[in-house]
């Protein structure tokens, strides 16, 4: 096979998955939430259990009217629902699935690649809140920036701690290096990482720059239609590669217990994000939000030391091994 | 010209294109968001220079972290949406200076190295960075820790008014 | 690769970020004016470090990075640095502010 054929087949496989594992994502989330509190969810649509709701969702979405304020900054306002999907869907290019090579484009610094494109997708927030010229999405807006940047830090110093356990920065090579003890001694940075992680994708208990009781809707009060669906589906794929990074760094990749990896081990990459999946909307049913002051105590007094107190840890145990 | 130099070309002309605009343009916010622009492609030059590390360092710092901050500032001083007309003094005097600094440099450069040609080295990995970091450059990297603390501390005693007063 | 291409871009940069400090008035535009020079002068040390074989190698790549790092202590001991301005003048324009004490 041609290198370029073999190019294309593995971009397009990753499009594909963009394009179909956060709808699933987002369907287990309507029936999830739905069971979790005692009613059905979505019924009808599709005639079992709802399954095409989301398809009907996104249809309902392109025929609304497309509105952009008077007063708006026209083109970073168009421009914002874009850049917010875009850093996700290049993240899941390095993704791992399975070993010898399952993956779209293996890069010797992965994990940093992927830390400082998950980044990028703050400037979306940012541009979306200033140039809709709304008070409630800069109140976002601010609240986001302020949220990011803090959470930026545990999130980096506890990937760090992993990096440093395997010896490389390459996103298969942390998966080959991966012990099933490490659950353990990684198991502080894991918890870390995941928490950071749910702020970074502005999930609830962490969606103080949405906030809909206090914000009206965040940075995204004033988008309609297939802009507001764009971000929607941020959200999801944002779930997807927070669950992908946790799994391949802290929950062993594609190693199962059974000795079949090479042949099982996408599918049991799978199991795990969708396990991890299923905790983050868990998550979203069972927590109430923080309160602003709260977050920013929880990162910096809590989620901050422990993370440094995890890198002594990697650190000792690595030396003394 | 080979691949590398078209790569270059274009990137810097991304770069450049990206800078004037920073510079000139009279929308507060969107300056911010062309230095985004900027930053990418200069990173997407180190890449093609083969300093990966580099490259997503500066993503991760510049864009992530050092640009947000920057929006972040121009939001709380409230900067308006649209375009002002006092953001900038007359223009000849910083024309002359960064004019003649521009084009003095270039022109040294281009006396210096003409159109010679020099062969890209491998792409570098991170361990050998990481190797000449913790060998040859221990002592710098050491104050530089030093010095970031010293700006974590500095820039909290500014921001905060009950504790720089005393 | 024909070293003068990276350093002329370099060059460039640097020029616009010295007319970017000298022209603009608000604070923050300044210091945006300021990461293209340090954007100028990064490019500047990969560039060296891909076409000179030194003694150390990547040195120049190690510089880069301790670039980057002063960057972001720069960054936030100005932004704080500006925010106290505003909060005292209600303006950031840098050529407004009295550099005697005032009486």
């Amino acid at each position: 096979m041609p290198v370029w054929v073999e190019l294309v087949l593995r971009v397009l496989a990753v499009v594909a998955a963009f394009l179909t594992l956060p709808l699933l994502i987002g369907q287990t989330e309507h029936k999830v939430m739905a069971h979790m509190q005692g009613r059905l969810g979505p019924m009808y649509a599709g005639a079992f259990h709802g399954w095409a709701q989301l398809i009907a969702d996104g249809v309902k979405f392109v025929q609304k009217e497309d509105v952009t304020p008077r007063e708006a900054d026209r083109p970073v306002f168009r421009l914002a629902p874009v850049v917010a999907l875009l850093p996700y869907l290049v993240v899941l290019l390095v993704i791992p699935l399975g070993p010898s090579g399952l993956v779209a484009q293996p890069l010797d610094i992965g994990l940093f690649f992927v830390l400082s494109v998950v980044g990028v997708g703050v400037v979306s927030v940012l541009m979306a809140a200033w140039a809709s010229a709304n008070k409630y999405a800069l109140l976002g807006g601010l609240r986001a920036a302020a949220q990011l940047l803090g959470y930026e830090l545990p999130f980096v110093l506890a990937a760090a701690s992993v990096a440093m356990a395997a010896g490389t920065l390459s996103l298969p090579g942390i998966v080959e290096a991966w012990r099933p003890w490490w659950l353990l001694w990684q198991f502080p940075a894991m918890v870390i990482f995941f928490v950071a992680g749910l702020a970074e994708i502005r999930r609830p208990p962490f969606d103080m720059p949405i906030a809909d009781s206090e914000l009206v809707f965040g940075y995204m009060t004033e988008y309609t239609g297939l802009r507001f669906a764009f971000f929607v589906l941020a959200e999801y794929v944002g779930i997807l590669v927070i669950g992908a990074l946790t799994t391949v760094l802290f929950l062993g990749g594609w190693k199962g217990p059974f000795g079949l990896d090479a042949e099982l081990g996408w599918l049991w990459t799978l199991i795990k994000v969708a396990a991890v999946s299923f905790v983050i909307i868990w998550f979203r049913v069972a927590y109430p939000r923080l309160r602003e002051d709260q977050l920013q105590r929880l990162c910096w007094l809590v989620l901050v030391p422990l993370a440094l107190a995890q890198l002594v840890l990697t650190v000792a145990v690595k030396v003394a091994l | 010209m080979t691949t590398a130099d078209l790569l270059l070309v274009a990137l810097g002309a991304v770069a450049v294109g990206a800078g004037v605009l920073v510079v000139s343009t009279r929308h507060i916010v969107r300056a911010g968001l062309w230095l985004v622009v900027n930053l990418l492609a200069v990173a997407g030059c180190y890449l093609v220079l083969a300093a990966e590390l580099v490259a997503w360092v500066q993503v991760l710092l510049y864009v992530g972290a050092v640009v947000v901050l920057l929006l972040f500032a121009v939001m709380l001083t409230r900067a308006p949406i649209g375009a002002s007309d006092d953001l900038d003094r007359p223009r000849w005097p910083g024309a002359l200076i960064g004019g003649g600094a521009g084009l003095g440099l270039a022109a040294l450069f281009v006396s210096g190295y003409r159109w010679s040609r020099v062969d890209l080295p491998s792409p570098g990995t991170a361990t050998a960075l990481g190797e000449q970091i913790f060998t040859a450059w221990v002592l710098p990297f050491e104050v530089v820790g030093v010095l970031l603390l010293a700006a974590l501390i500095g820039a909290i005693v500014v921001s905060r008014p009950d504790i720089g007063s005393r | 690769m024909h070293p003068v291409i990276p350093y002329v871009i370099a060059a460039a940069l640097v020029g616009l970020g010295a007319y970017g400090v000298l022209v603009r008035r608000n604070a923050i535009l300044l210091l945006m004016a300021v990461e293209l020079i340090l954007g100028g002068v990064n490019l500047v040390l990969v560039t060296a470090d891909a076409t000179v074989r030194a003694v150390l190698p990547a040195g120049g790549q190690v510089f880069a990075l301790f670039v980057i790092v002063l960057a972001a202590a720069e960054i936030g001991v100005a932004l704080a640095l500006v925010l106290q301005l505003y909060r005292l003048r209600r303006a950031v324009a840098v050529d407004e502010i009295p550099l005697e004490r005032e009486p």
